[in-house]
Parts: C-alpha cells; sequence; structure tokens
C-alpha cells in the first residue's frame, strides 16, 4: 500500500486525527485518549473496507474543507451534514472540494479515507490527545494529509451511521467508589435533569444542574480514573471523564457511565439535556 | 489489613490499600486472566479489566493468598536514575523559612536520600516521589498554583517530589530546575521514573 497526499484542508473549526487511542500506559500517565464515538469511527472505516483502527479525521460541528489531491475514497459516520452521503463509501475525483456543513444533530462526524490517514504514530497511535499534547496537532489550514491508498475494496459495508441512533436522552450509570463523598450521590444523579455545558471538550462533559451536596470534607488522595467515571468536585457540579482525561485525580467519582453508553456523549451537544439512569 | 475493593463500573474495580501495599497489589493484579491494566496510585491500584464474570472474586482471591503472610515491598526494584538540578527555584525560600532551615539545609535534605517513583499521573512521565524526610514531607501546595511550570522543574508537594516533564499548570513548590528529559514518547520506555524507579537527587552548581 503506498501512502500520498490525499487531502489539502481548505478551511477548519475543529478536527483532529483519531483512531482507537493509545491505552495501557496509564502507569506512565497516558491518557488512553481516542475517537470519542468509537461506534462512529468503527462504521465510517467500515464502510470503506478498512481495518478498524485506520486513523481518521474527527471533525466537531462540522466546518471542515478539504480539496482532494488525487482520487480519494471517503467514509462518513456520527453527526450527519447536510447533503453527504453518510455511512457508505464516496470518491472525491481530484481537484474535487468536500465540505461538511454544521451538523443539525450530534456533535461529531467521522472522516475515514481509503487506507487510512497516515500520521507519525505517538505511542503506536495516531490520536491527538488534548490534555497532554500527544499525536498529530490539531488540522490547520494548508494541512495536508496523506492515505494509505490502494485498490478499493470490492465490498466495502454500507452501514447505519447516522445520528441519532437509538438513544433516549439518558445514559446507564453505575456506583462509583466514591459515592459516599456525596448524599444520596446515585439517587441525586438520577433524579436530576442535567444540561450538557458549553465548557465541555475531549477531556470532560460538564454537566450542570442542582449540586450534589459533600458528607465529608477532607481531601481525598490522588487514585486512578476510567473513562465514564463521572468525578464531583467542589461545587457539586458533575463532570464525565472523557478520552483524554487524567490519568489520576483527587476528585471524588461517585458513578461511572457504562462503557457501552459513551459513544452518545461524543454527540450530545451543549444546552442539551441529558438523564442518568441507574443501571 | 485486607484491601477493600471499591466499585468502579463493570470494567474496573478500585482497589484500597493503603501506598505500602501498591507495587504487590498491582503486580498480583496485572497477572490475572482478564485484567486488561493496572494503574498505581497513592493508596490505590485501578485495575480495569474485560468484565468477565467472576472477576471481582478473582481479584479477591489472589489478593488474600498474597496478604496473608507476607510483608508489602519497600523501597523501589527499579534501577537507580540520579537526575542533576540546579536549585534556584522560586520557592526554595519560602520552603526553608516554613520548615525553620537555611536554604543550604534544604538542599542537603532533598539530595540526601533515595526516593522512589510511586506513580505516575497529572501528565506523561509526571512521577509522584516518595520517601522525602522531614520536614521537607509535610510541605503543602501553594495557594494558588501558577499557570505555568517550566519543563524540568524540580518540586515538592503533600509528602511527594517530582519532576514536571513538560510546562503545564501547577501548584507544587519549586525548589529548582533540571535539564534531564523525563518524557520521550519515541524512547522505548518513555518515562525515565517509571513506577518502582529509584532517584537520587544531586546538586550541580548554577
Amino acid at each position: 500500500m503506498t501512502c500520498r497526499p490525499a487531502l489539502r484542508v481548505v478551511a477548519v473549526g475543529s478536527a483532529t486525527v483519531q483512531d482507537l487511542g493509545r491505552p495501557g500506559w496509564a502507569h506512565l500517565g497516558v491518557p488512553a485518549s481516542g475517537a470519542l464515538d468509537r461506534g462512529a469511527f468503527l462504521a465510517a472505516n467500515r464502510a470503506l473496507g478498512n481495518p478498524d483502527g485506520a486513523p481518521a479525521i474527527e471533525v466537531v460541528m462540522g466546518g471542515l474543507t478539504v480539496e482532494a489531491l488525487t482520487t480519494v475514497r471517503i467514509g462518513l459516520a456520527g453527526a450527519s451534514c447536510p447533503g453527504l452521503p453518510h455511512g457508505e463509501a464516496f470518491t472525491l475525483a481530484e481537484g474535487e472540494i468536500l465540505t461538511l456543513g454544521t451538523p443539525t444533530e450530534g456533535m461529531r462526524t467521522y472522516v475515514a479515507v481509503h487506507g487510512g490517514v497516515d500520521v507519525p504514530p505517538v505511542l503506536g497511535s495516531a490520536s491527538w490527545d488534548s490534555l497532554s499534547y500527544l499525536g498529530t496537532p490539531p488540522l490547520a489550514v494548508g494541512d495536508v494529509l496523506d492515505a494509505g491508498l490502494s485498490e478499493p475494496d470490492a465490498s466495502p459495508v454500507a452501514v447505519d451511521a447516522a445520528v441519532p441512533r437509538p438513544f433516549d436522552g439518558s445514559v446507564r450509570i453505575w456506583p462509583g467508589p466514591r459515592a459516599d463523598w456525596f448524599e444520596n450521590a446515585l439517587a441525586h444523579l438520577s433524579e436530576h435533569v442535567w444540561t450538557m455545558s458549553a465548557d465541555s471538550n475531549r477531556v470532560g462533559l460538564r454537566l450542570a444542574g442542582a449540586p450534589l451536596v459533600r458528607t465529608r470534607t477532607d481531601e481525598l488522595p490522588s487514585e486512578g480514573i476510567v473513562t465514564g467515571a463521572v468525578q464531583v468536585p467542589h461545587d457539586g457540579q458533575p463532570i464525565v471523564m472523557l478520552a483524554d482525561h487524567p490519568t489520576t485525580g483527587g476528585y471524588p467519582v461517585v458513578a461511572v457511565i457504562d462503557p457501552l453508553d459513551l459513544d452518545h456523549l461524543a454527540q450530545l451537544r451543549p444546552g442539551e439535556r441529558l438523564r442518568l439512569r441507574r443501571a | 489489613m485486607m484491601p477493600v475493593l471499591l466499585p468502579c463500573g463493570p470494567r474496573a474495580v478500585l482497589v484500597e490499600c493503603g501506598g505500602d501495599w501498591v507495587p504487590r497489589i498491582a503486580a498480583v493484579a496485572a497477572a490475572i486472566d482478564g485484567v486488561r491494566h493496572v494503574a498505581p496510585a497513592a493508596a490505590t491500584v485501578l485495575v480495569e479489566h474485560d468484565g468477565r464474570t467472576g472477576m471481582v472474586e478473582s481479584l479477591v482471591s489472589a489478593f488474600a493468598a498474597v496478604m496473608v503472610g507476607s510483608a508489602p515491598m519497600t523501597g523501589g526494584r527499579g534501577a537507580l536514575v540520579e537526575i542533576h538540578v540546579r536549585y534556584d527555584g522560586e520557592d526554595l525560600a519560602d520552603v526553608a523559612v516554613a520548615c525553620g532551615l537555611s536554604v543550604s539545609d534544604v538542599v542537603a535534605l532533598h539530595t540526601s536520600t533515595e526516593l522512589v517513583s510511586a506513580f505516575c499521573g497529572f501528565a506523561p512521565g509526571f512521577a509522584y516521589l516518595t520517601g522525602l524526610p522531614e520536614p521537607l514531607a509535610s510541605v503543602s501546595r501553594r495557594p494558588t498554583p501558577r499557570t505555568r511550570v517550566p519543563a524540568g522543574a524540580v518540586a515538592i508537594a503533600g509528602g511527594y517530589s517530582a519532576v514536571y516533564p513538560s510546562a503545564s499548570p501547577g501548584g507544587w513548590q519549586l525548589l529548582g530546575h533540571t535539564d534531564a528529559v523525563l518524557w520521550d514518547p519515541a524512547d522505548e520506555s518513555p518515562a525515565l521514573l517509571a513506577p518502582g524507579t529509584r532517584v537520587r537527587f544531586v546538586e550541580v552548581e548554577s
């Protein structure tokens, strides 16, 4: 498979290269990182017959325009951008321009390229870690992305890749290790409606709502954190740890989002409501 | 005292075992079928696993077997790393005052003994080093963190010493700086101070 310049960035809002991340390095303080909506990332790759872990572009709220520098096969999944084929492979001719407008639903669109986006891996992954600044920095105008290009797969898989997938506005929560640091933590989380805050990012999704009340005032020594952990700092507003979260922390974790529901959080938009249902 | 297993969702368990037992608990957990990763911290080990039935029971049995009749691992078993430090930190004078010592006493204490990397967190390659002698071990964080601590800053806080691998915000007390490379992702062993590494700070002249 040869790698050739494939796409030039003409305009961009927020877009990074992501794959399945670099798990297994938490003991050295390295976040797992990787595509925030893994299901959509996989769907985009599978539409092209790519290997599951082939690096793709994670685009937040559209705004990406690229020029094809050669014939390129593309697959889109996640948040649907107006007027573009979704969940199935399509071809850009050399010189053709692809513009991702703002999705009407969801936040993150995955742009997969046949053969994968070719960038230098760090600790075995192409993912941009926005906390640790590891990997290929966010895309900028003028960037040229190489792709591993070969003959198009004979049988690319068309998948149902548009947002919304079955999402009823809730995700499931399990008890966390420090639920007892707050009054009736699980009940409080599940009985209130939470609003996704605009100052959320790949590190954490901040939820606004009725503050949780501490049962104790001491400090917690730093301990390991899982993706999906619901941390509650002193202001009582929960923060859900996402792919770029720090590996240790001293804020109590009262609950953990079910791993199978994490993809939904990647598509939640600021101001949207979320319920946390006890698993 | 047996470690306490705290719930952490369907694919993880947080084991509370006290700092002395962290290395042994981490080693035992890592060897169990279905365990994907273990992450030591100050007094706990986070065990991530594949969610198979019976995982918690397997961990409980394994911990019980190792803790009966054995002692925690003290000190480090890893290589010894010397870190050359210019003791010119912004907080060196404040730390001396807080400890009731002269600046040179603070430096002497910081360089007097072998420290051990207990765990990493906060940033890639950021190691929490234990073994600080008193009164350095009782020095607390600055009340207001700095928005930027330079790469290579050598610091203490909350009973630990550390070297900042790269520039970042930070609230620790800065004693000096080193040119040592703490984090190199291109290296086979990307973190200079991986857990278990023994560390000796050495003063070099400014």
